[in-house]
Order: structure tokens, then C-alpha cells, then sequence
């Protein structure tokens, strides 16, 4: 086994279709979509539940069901349910993302001081302003949390994607396998961590951005 | 006014927390809640601003009746002081401070601006507005509470337990602060403590709760004090009520006779102390004016080398002394 494949340039030219910066590409865009479907799913459920109290074994369940699920299983399961496609794949990727976030949403929010939720009602916000201004501001740090452990699972897992006819890294993986060509599967491993380090890095720091500084003063 | 008319509130599963409780918080003044823990103080106060309803009776402002009346809108109109200071972490003191204004519709600059003048009200100086609650200490933090609470110029504020988390000195501080803003302010405030030393100082009317959600009585600091109602209230204001209610009369009307030779003065007629030998002066261990209370005459009386207090006059010249006998007879011939 060796480094060899990664560092041959003709494999990073960008116009190569099958091209590791190509592959890179279309990785990234699975795990964009899966990341922005599940949240658009799982975060108003969450806030919901975190916010109202009601439903509760919903995000606590949903946090055990999501973990023990297999996602090879369920992507083969969609594929000949709905045939081969870019469907299926999200499906599968959603799945995986929804129950990291929902708990961490409604984690973030049960774990509020009721004091300071109280206070908001009490200097007359409406409920949608409690939610808003007060209760998700606090939760942020809860929140991405479970942001970025969701973001690590679906780079991770995005490479079943290659094991349906699909691009992104997985391709690397499945075909270097194929011809036992351990160099090209190596190089998939490491572009794979590497992107997943780098990503948790710009959440790192977007982390830092948007979350108040009083939340992070030690007492 | 507020009004409390035949109130009561059941918590499900909890007993019954207030008691058919009818009261008067009247305009302008300060109302206290006093009471053992527990007795349903805060449960009052929060019935006034809707975040409680009563299981039955009405609660009014002004003669309106707060259950139909919008709640976030109404919220709005009534300071709420919370207990511990309830503090938005993520929020600088400055946009604390400003929560209620924006809710009204203020911009965050105009709403800022008149924030940074409430802190100095309240005896902030200006580096805190940007500062975090949690970089904050106890006392600093309620007096961001109250600052929150005045902010938008409310005409009635709730308070509850508003000077709890702090020392003592500190809170001898907050009360003389709290005194000068009221006299300023003129708000109808509705305050819970379970200080009585508290509410008999900083009250106008003092209600005592006892357990159960019951009142026991209605009246100023001066009632409570000289006409408890039972043997609870009795209990409850102190067995030192009969000194403690000195501090509302003052020296006006105590008779006073002639400065004698033992008391050494100087050449303006300054007392300078008590001559109790030939080589041996004495301090005098302080004087009073005519326009103090008969508890610092006690005082000063019980203080004294030789049992006598001495009285000055606006320049600080000694006009009159009081033995402590002469104190003891006119206490009992005012009581009689
Ligand atoms: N949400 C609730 N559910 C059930 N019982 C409650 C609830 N809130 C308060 N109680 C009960 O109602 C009674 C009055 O409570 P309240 O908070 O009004 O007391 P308090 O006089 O403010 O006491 P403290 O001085 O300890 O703050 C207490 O016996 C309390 O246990
Ligand atoms: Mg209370």
C-alpha cells in the first residue's frame, strides 16, 4: 500500500471526469443536501419539543432509533423500492442526520435555565420572540454540537453513495477495491478524513461567530 | 391601584397557595408581601402580570380585569423584577436593559441610548453596559434587573426578592438607592420579600402572609409594629417591635433639660464629652437633633457614659440632654 495515487497529478486535474477534486465535489454535495434536508426536517421538531415539553420520547427515541439504524441496509432498501438516483442515496444520508440534530435541538433547549425563559415571558415576549431571542440564542452551543456530529457521520457515510452507481468519494473506495488497487482506496480514506476534519474546522470557527460571548464566560 | 378581589389559587396537586386574599396596592406607593416561605407571595405577585392565573376572584389594575387583557401587551406595561435577577446570559447589560423598549417598537439605538441612562439611575458605571450577566456580581446583577424593569417607564413594577442575593451591607446600599429612586419615581410597586426588617423599611403598606396563602394583616410598618393583629403578626415583626418602632417618631416633642457643667463643650458649645473626674472627659458616644428618631435617642442613651443623651442644635451646640430616665417616662406617658 502506498501513496502513489493520491499524489499523482493526473489525478487531480480538474477536468477529468472520476478526478479526486471531482469526486470531491460531488461527496460535498451529498452531504450538503442530506445535512440541509435533515435540518430543515429535525430542527423545527426539536425546537418544537424542547420549546412546548410535549412529545419528549419522540426526540429521546429518535436519538436511539437514528443510532442503531444501518445505513447500507436502509439505501438498499430505497433502491428497489424506488429504483437507482440521487433519491435514494438522500434518503438513506437524511435519515442519519435527522436524530443527531432533533436531540441536540431538544436537548438545547430543556437544558435553559427555566429562570431565564421565565424572565422572557415575564418582560412580555410572545411566544415566537421566547423561542427566537432567548431560547435558541442559548441553545447554540447544544445545537451545533449536534450540528457537527451529524456533519462527521454523513461525510463519512456519504461514500455508500459509490455502492449505488453514484459519484463522490466512495468511488475511490469501491472501485480501488475492485481492482485491488489498495493505493486508490487509501487515498479515498485520507481525502475522507480530510474533508471531514477540514469541515469541522469551518464549523469550529462559524461556532465561535455565532454564538455570544456571555455564553461562553467561565463564573 | 391594583385590587385583589377574593382571590384564590389551587395549584393542581399542590394545595391551595393563596387563600381568598383581597388587597389594595395602592398608586403610587410601595406595597410589601412579607411572609414565611412558602405562604404564596410570589404566587400573588405573579397573578398582577397574568404569568399565574387564580383558580378564582379577580385581579384589577385600575379597575380593569387583568384576564382580559392581552398578555404579552400587558407584560409590557408592568416592571417585572425577577428573583436572582433572571438576566438574558447571552445579552450584553446594555441590550438587557433594552429588551422591553425593542419589544415596544423602539430601535435598538434609541432603545440603547436611554439604557445607558438607566444604569447610571440604578448606580451602574458606564463599562458595564457591555458587559456580560455572568461577568457580573450578584448585586451588580440586580441592579441590572431593576434597570431592565424601569426601562420602558412603567407605572407599576413587581418585585420579587429584588436585594436577596446580596450581603447585607450591600443591601443597605440597594435599599437607600431604592428609597431615592421611589421618591423620585413615584411607581405603584408591589414588592415580595421574607424580610420583615425589609418591608417595614422600605414599605408604605406592608402585607403579611401567613401559611396557607392567608393574610394576616394590612397595614403601614407603624401598625404592624404597635397594633399587631395576633399573635402571629407579633411573632412574625419581632419582640423587639417596641424599639423598632421608635424609628418612626422623632425627637420633636421629647422634653429636654439645660446642658449641665459636667458636660465639657468647646468655645462654639460643641460637645466635647462628659466630665465624670477631675482628670477624666469622656466621649459622649455621638448626639441627636430634633429631627431624629427616638430609636437613635435610645441609642445614644444606652450608649453613653453617664446614661444621658445629648441633643445639638443645627450648628452642632449643645441645647439640651436627656437622661434615660426622662426618655422611659415620656415613652410610657405617650404610650398611656
Ligand atoms: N407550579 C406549582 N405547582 C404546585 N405547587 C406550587 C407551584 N408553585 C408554587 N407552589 C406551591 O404554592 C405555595 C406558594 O408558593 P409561592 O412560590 O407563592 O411561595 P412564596 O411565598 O413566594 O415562598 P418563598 O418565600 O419561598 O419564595 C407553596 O407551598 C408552593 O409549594
Ligand atoms: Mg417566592
Amino acid at each position: 500500500m502506498n501513496l502513489s495515487y493520491l499524489f499523482d497529478a493526473a489525478h487531480w486535474d480538474l477536468g477529468a471526469s472520476g478526478s479526486i477534486p471531482q469526486l470531491l465535489l460531488s461527496h460535498l454535495w451529498y452531504v450538503i443536501l442530506a445535512l440541509a434536508i435533515g435540518t430543515v426536517i429535525a430542527l423545527p421538531v426539536g425546537l418544537y419539543i424542547g420549546h412546548t415539553g410535549r412529545g419528549s420520547f419522540i426526540a429521546i427515541n429518535a436519538g436511539n432509533a437514528g443510532r442503531s439504524l444501518p445505513t447500507l441496509g436502509l439505501l438498499m432498501l430505497m433502491v428497489t423500492l424506488l429504483g437507482l438516483g440521487l433519491l435514494p442515496v438522500l434518503i438513506a444520508l437524511t435519515v442519519l442526520v435527522i436524530p443527531p440534530i432533533l436531540t441536540s435541538a431538544y436537548a438545547g433547549l430543556r437544558s435553559l435555565d427555566p429562570q431565564v425563559v421565565d424572565a422572557a415571558r415575564g418582560v412580555g415576549m410572545r411566544p415566537w420572540q421566547v423561542l427566537t431571542r432567548v431560547e435558541l440564542p442559548m441553545a447554540l452551543p447544544v445545537l451545533m454540537s449536534g450540528f457537527r456530529s451529524a456533519t462527521l457521520q454523513v461525510v463519512a457515510t456519504a461514500t455508500v453513495a459509490a455502492a449505488v452507481g453514484l459519484g463522490g468519494l466512495g468511488r475511490l473506495l469501491i472501485d480501488g477495491l475492485a481492482v485491488n488497487d489498495y493505493s486508490r482506496v487509501l487515498a479515498g480514506a485520507i481525502v475522507v478524513a480530510v474533508l471531514a476534519v477540514l469541515l469541522d474546522l469551518v464549523l469550529a470557527f462559524a461556532q465561535r461567530w455565532i454564538v455570544s460571548p456571555g455564553l461562553r464566560v467561565s463564573r | 391601584m391594583i385590587t385583589f378581589d377574593d382571590v384564590v389559587k389551587v395549584y393542581p396537586g399542590g394545595g391551595t397557595a393563596v387563600d381568598h386574599v383581597s388587597l389594595e396596592v395602592p398608586t403610587g406607593k410601595t406595597t410589601v408581601f412579607v411572609g414565611p416561605s412558602g405562604c404564596g407571595k410570589t404566587t400573588s405577585l405573579r397573578m398582577i402580570n397574568r404569568m399565574i392565573s387564580p383558580t378564582s376572584g379577580r385581579v384589577l389594575i385600575d379597575g380593569e380585569d387583568v384576564a382580559g387583557q392581552d398578555e404579552a401587551l400587558l407584560r409590557r406595561g408592568i416592571g417585572y423584577v425577577i428573583q436572582h435577577a433572571g438576566l438574558f446570559p447571552h445579552r450584553t447589560v446594555l441590550d438587557n436593559v433594552a429588551t422591553v423598549p425593542v419589544l415596544l417598537g423602539k430601535t435598538r439605538r434609541e432603545a440603547r441610548a436611554a439604557a445607558l441612562g438607566l444604569l447610571e439611575r440604578v448606580g451602574l458605571a458606564p463599562e458595564f453596559a457591555q458587559r456580560y450577566p455572568a461577568q457580573l456580581s450578584g448585586g451588580q446583577q440586580q441592579r441590572v434587573g431593576v434597570a431592565r424593569a424601569l426601562a420602558a417607564d412603567p407605572p407599576i413594577m413587581l418585585m420579587d426578592e429584588p436585594f436577596s442575593a446580596v450581603d447585607p451591607v450591600v443591601r443597605e446600599g440597594l435599599h437607600r438607592e431604592f428609597l431615592r429612586l421611589q421618591k423620585d419615581l413615584g411607581k405603584t410597586i408591589a414588592m415580595v420579600t421574607h424580610d420583615i426588617d425589609e418591608a417595614i423599611k422600605l414599605g408604605d403598606l406592608v402585607v403579611i402572609f401567613r401559611q396557607g396563602g392567608i393574610v394576616a394583616q394590612i397595614g403601614t410598618p407603624q401598625e404592624l409594629l404597635s397594633d399587631p393583629a395576633d399573635e402571629f403578626v407579633a411573632e412574625f415583626v419581632g419582640r423587639d417591635r417596641g424599639l423598632r418602632s421608635l424609628s418612626f417618631d422623632t425627637a420633636a416633642e421629647l422634653p429636654v433639660k439645660p446642658v449641665p457643667a459636667e458636660l465639657v463643650v468647646d468655645e462654639a458649645g460643641r460637645p466635647l464629652g462628659w466630665r465624670t473626674g477631675a482628670d477624666d472627659v469622656r466621649p459622649t458616644g455621638g448626639t441627636f437633633t430634633s429631627a431624629d428618631t427616638l430609636r437613635l435617642v435610645a441609642d445614644l442613651a444606652i450608649l453613653s457614659p453617664v446614661g444621658i443623651a445629648v441633643r445639638v442644635d443645627a450648628d452642632g451646640k449643645a441645647d439640651g440632654i436627656t437622661p434615660h430616665h426622662d426618655l422611659a417616662d415620656y415613652l410610657a406617658a405617650r404610650r398611656g
